[in-house]
């Protein structure tokens, strides 16, 4: 997984010079994120940040995540007030600070929505650990569903079992009965695909 | 013709009108926070509202190419309610929120205590957060009302040409033009101004300061009357520059203050929101 040395280490100088004035003032007062987390992008851009599936402006946030002191209290707000870009960063967050309780909350949520960003943002290392069997089969089945490539579901290896499997089969069947066609990850993932008895 | 309409009130339209609107030449816009056409009764009301003015209305307006802003305030009449008054404590997070661009609608509709406490405060916001601000002028008692509404403003310390005053008319605009606010006017098919006036208007004080909105709602407007006035004033001799500077130039230069205004071209094949396309039937 991507550590915060990794992410520090990637910010292009910009952005740097911002999030080292930004964490000083959330670790001494963590209500400082509320205004801080929206303007991120504005502040230190919103490009590829060179490591592959992250940006500037979600490395920026979590950092801030990880500098805040008591952050648990801020989540749920940060998360419920956020636009779109601001609750993805929350939900990549939950791998690198303690949500505590709120964490699998904030993961029901964003796999409620049908925004792709925030599902596949949910989907995450924090989901993959601590989501029930159910769930977790859920979120990847609409993951497939909504086309979200499956590389970005984390668990798969250890967390694929024989009902994931079976409703994996019973889409793929439904799909093909229509007419239309069957993602190539669910292929990679499913051997068998077409078998019958599903 | 390019045309910016610097108060509309999309969430209350249609998808008709947001491609009656780009057919005519509107390809940018902002929508100011104000009452639903009814009273609110709590708080979450306000903010699953303003999620909706940084979401999913900008969302909607980029699938038919136009540019969608807001400003985000609690609104003069529902500033009356206490069932409301928690709205400003969320107030500051909304107001650092990208398509955010200037604080609005403030000011006044019956001229109580109340609303002298929260434009004062609202002001303020104003300030701490480097944002304009969109004062609505009264509908009732208009000439007292916008004199208030100045010496409120002078009174906060924002600069004059970081505020516009609203929906003013033949009274009303001189002292505004003297105060060195930007001055709006919203053209209406009965009421607050139509194109004939707007545009008497525009040749005895000038086009500079003015912008000029529809104002459309959820009750009888237009949301073509910036164009029917662009229309209105080459009619009159004025010249096509004029036009640009009245319907494009100035409200880019308002609200371009606040540092957050996005006129880039719009990919309106940009994919989805939240999963719901508007667009419906395009999918496959």
């Amino acid at each position: 997984m991507t550590t915060v040395g990794e992410l520090r280490a990637a910010l292009p100088e910009r952005a740097s010079a911002w999030l080292e004035t930004a964490s000083a003032r959330v670790g001494a007062d963590p209500a400082a994120l509320r205004t801080l987390f929206p303007g991120v992008g504005r502040h230190c851009g919103r490009g590829p940040l060179g490591i592959p599936e992250w940006t500037v402006d979600d490395a920026v946030r979590v950092l801030l995540l990880t500098a805040a002191s008591d952050v648990v209290n801020e989540l749920p707000g940060l998360y419920r007030y956020g636009d779109a870009n601001e609750k993805r960063a929350v939900l990549r967050g939950l791998s690198f600070v303690d949500p505590n309780v709120f964490g699998l909350e904030l993961v029901a949520d964003a796999l409620r929505t049908n925004d792709t960003r925030l599902v596949a943002a949910a989907m995450g290392e924090y989901a993959a650990a601590r989501l029930d069997d159910s769930a977790y089969r859920h979120g990847v089945l609409k993951c497939v569903f909504m086309g979200i490539p499956l590389n970005a579901v984390a668990g798969l290896d250890r967390r694929t079992d024989e009902e994931l499997v079976r409703m994996m089969r019973s889409f793929a069947a439904e799909r093909t009965a229509a007419g239309r066609p069957v993602p190539d990850d669910l292929v990679a993932l499913v051997p068998d695909l077409s078998r019958e008895d599903s | 013709m390019r045309i910016f309409d610097p108060h509309i009130h999309m969430s209350s339209r249609t998808t008709n009108d947001y491609q009656a609107m780009y057919d005519a030449g509107v390809r940018a816009l902002v929508e100011p926070a104000f009452w639903l056409g009814q009273p609110r009764t709590s708080v979450g009301s306000f903010t699953d509202y303003f999620d909706s003015l940084v979401g999913w209305e900008p969302f909607r307006a980029s699938q038919f190419g136009i540019r969608h802003h807001c400003t985000i305030a609690l609104n003069p009449k529902e500033a009356n309610d206490p069932r409301c008054a928690g709205v400003l404590d969320v107030l500051p997070r909304y107001l650092e929120k990208d398509g955010v661009v200037a604080v609005g609608e403030i000011g006044y509709d019956s001229m109580t205590a109340e609303e002298d406490k929260v434009f004062a405060a609202q002001l303020a916001l104003a300030i701490d957060h480097a944002l304009p601000a969109l004062v609505h002028t009264p509908h009732r008692d208009k000439a007292a009302g916008t004199e208030r509404s100045i010496a409120v403003v002078r009174e906060s310390g924002i600069e004059p040409e970081r505020v516009v005053l609203d929906h003013l008319n033949e009274v009303t605009v001189r002292m505004v033009k003297e105060s060195g606010c930007w001055m709006g006017f919203s053209i209406y098919p009965d009421t607050k101004m139509d194109e004939e006036r707007m545009v008497a208007i525009l040749r005895e004080y000038g086009t500079e300061r003015m912008l000029v909105n529809s104002a459309a709602d959820w009750g009888k407007s237009d949301p073509l009357k910036t164009v029917r006035t662009a229309e209105a004033m080459l009619a009159a001799g004025f010249s096509a520059d004029d036009v640009d500077l009245v319907l494009w130039r100035n409200p880019v230069e308002f609200y371009g203050q606040s540092g957050r205004l996005d006129l880039s071209e719009v990919d309106a094949t940009a994919g989805e929101f939240e999963g719901n396309s508007v667009l419906r039937g395009a999918r496959k």
